[in-house]
């Protein structure tokens, strides 16, 4: 139990901010690989199944890919990747590895929300706009997609948090990261590194998740806002399609 | 429970770079099955356990509503951190024990299993409840024999996302050295053997998806009615 007066001490101590291996590097490290990975996710996803949602075609594919996502364990999809496209370290994205499985896991919480939160529409209110003259684009644009946002916005929440978990874990097979020091500290038994490690990591998830919460009020139009107070379907991750189905 | 040391696998030809290697398959069949034997262990305890404790929660989640605010906003926040993180912390605690596994498992399992069994409670029409009451049920009564046979398919649906979900956190709590399936991978890249990284990665994704029909067909098997409406 005295680890976690060290590691008190661990975080007092200047010499382990600094450096190559030190917490300002390996921070910078860790949000640099999430943020690509969900950038890069979300522009490959997002089109595709915001386009899907408006056509509403392929719903249950679209509904059951985070099923399959849940289905395939993070650190299996790792340790496989790790041994066909190597653990060679590239700058930003850690390895090639880290940052295909990343954006792997990144993809079907993005496309169920998008497609389900475009879906969901009510078709009154498409009708509606349909019937004051609004083109096809206009209605995708102007009435479903601000409809759709707050949905979307979850499933970027919940991708984001998965991710920052993974890239964590993604220091099994190489590669920086604030994961680093968990892993290094149980190679050598100095459960001090690993606890401070886990710590930050933790600081970081929970952080990311108040910040996008805090975008998607943000970009939650004020209509939506006054009318409920959270997205009719659970916004907590993740998105849970078998209840919906229920 | 017994921890997978540095000790060596006696073998002739190794070979480490074959994807499946059948003669370490057919020369480790105890590895393996005390490896699937873990991880099946953990997820039954800690979906059970999540059940346990989630009912009571969600009960006082769905009567009072500020409660339900603060439960799944507790149980939120749990859910947020990585789980390699919280297996990490607990590991000094507990040591390596089932418990250092099993605990945060269970965490992981209430913010699902919560929200689905208010989902579920609160689908109940008010009018059935009514019904109910007006039948001369007691609270309890009305409770079991109402609310929670309607509320089922949700419930159900919360299991069986848990249990997904655990089976697949399991697997990492093999990098803090705590036994389960990912043990295998975890040998495997260190050894290096690229067989014991599949059967540990094939076999975890199979329990996973065996889980998940499983308790689909369970789901609907038990509700009949909910398969009639749609």
């Amino acid at each position: 139990m005295e680890v976690f007066g060290d590691v008190l001490s661990w975080f007092n101590d200047r010499a382990n901010w600094r450096g190559p291996s030190g917490v300002a590097v390996r921070l910078a490290e860790h949000v640099q690989v999430s943020l690509a990975a969900i950038v890069v996710a979300m522009v490959v996803a997002l089109p595709v199944a915001i386009w899907l949602g408006h056509k509403r075609r392929f719903g249950t594919l679209a509904v059951n890919i985070s099923n399959i996502g849940r289905a395939l364990p993070s650190f299996a999809i790792l340790a496989v990747g790790s041994q066909i496209l190597g653990t060679r370290e590239v700058p930003v994205i850690m390895t090639t590895t880290t940052f295909v499985a990343l954006v792997a896991l990144a993809i079907p919480p993005l496309v169920t929300n998008a497609y389900v939160g475009m879906a969901e529409v009510p078709a009154e209110v498409r009708d509606a706009a349909r019937g004051m003259g609004q083109s096809d684009r206009q209605v995708l644009f102007g009435v479903e997609l601000p409809l759709a946002v707050p949905l979307i916005m979850a499933g970027v929440r919940t991708s984001a948090v998965q991710v920052v978990a993974t890239a964590t874990i993604a220091a099994v097979v190489g590669g920086g990261g604030l994961g680093r020091y968990i892993i290094d500290g149980f190679a050598v038994q100095d459960h001090v590194r690993v606890v401070a490690g886990a710590v930050l990591v933790a600081v970081l998830s929970l952080a990311t998740e108040v910040t996008l919460s805090g975008v998607q009020r943000l970009v939650t139009p004020a209509g939506l806002r006054a009318s409920r107070r959270t997205p009719r379907i659970a916004d907590v991750s993740p998105v849970d399609p078998a209840l919906q189905a229920a | 429970m017994t921890f997978w040391g540095p000790r060596g696998w006696a073998l002739g030809v190794v070979n480490t770079e074959r994807w499946l290697w059948w003669e370490w398959v057919r020369t480790h069949p105890d590895d393996i099955l005390r490896a699937l034997r873990e991880h099946v262990v953990f997820t039954v305890v800690a979906v059970v356990g999540g059940l346990v404790l989630s009912a009571p929660l969600a009960f006082a989640g769905t009567r009072r509503p500020r409660l339900r605010g603060a439960i799944l906003g507790l149980a939120g926040a749990v859910y947020t951190i990585p789980s390699l993180a919280l297996f990490a912390i607990l590991v000094p605690v507990f040591g390596l024990q089932r418990i250092t596994v099993i605990l945060p498992l269970v965490g992981y399992t209430l913010l699902i299993l919560v929200r689905n069994i208010i989902a579920g409670l609160d689908g109940v029409s008010p009018s059935l409840k009514e019904a109910a009451d007006g039948m001369g049920f007691t609270p309890l009564a009305r409770l079991l024999r109402v609310e929670l046979p309607l509320a089922l398919p949700a419930i159900i649906a919360g299991v069986r996302i848990a249990t997904v979900t655990t089976i697949g956190l399991t697997t990492i709590a093999a990098i803090a050295g705590l036994g389960g399936l990912g043990q295998l991978i975890v040998v495997g890249l260190n050894r290096p053997m690229r067989t014991a990284v599949t059967v540990g990665a094939v076999l975890s994704v199979a329990l996973a998806v065996l889980a998940d029909l499983g308790l689909g067909g369970l789901q609907r098997a038990l509700t009949p009615w909910a398969r009639r409406e749609r």
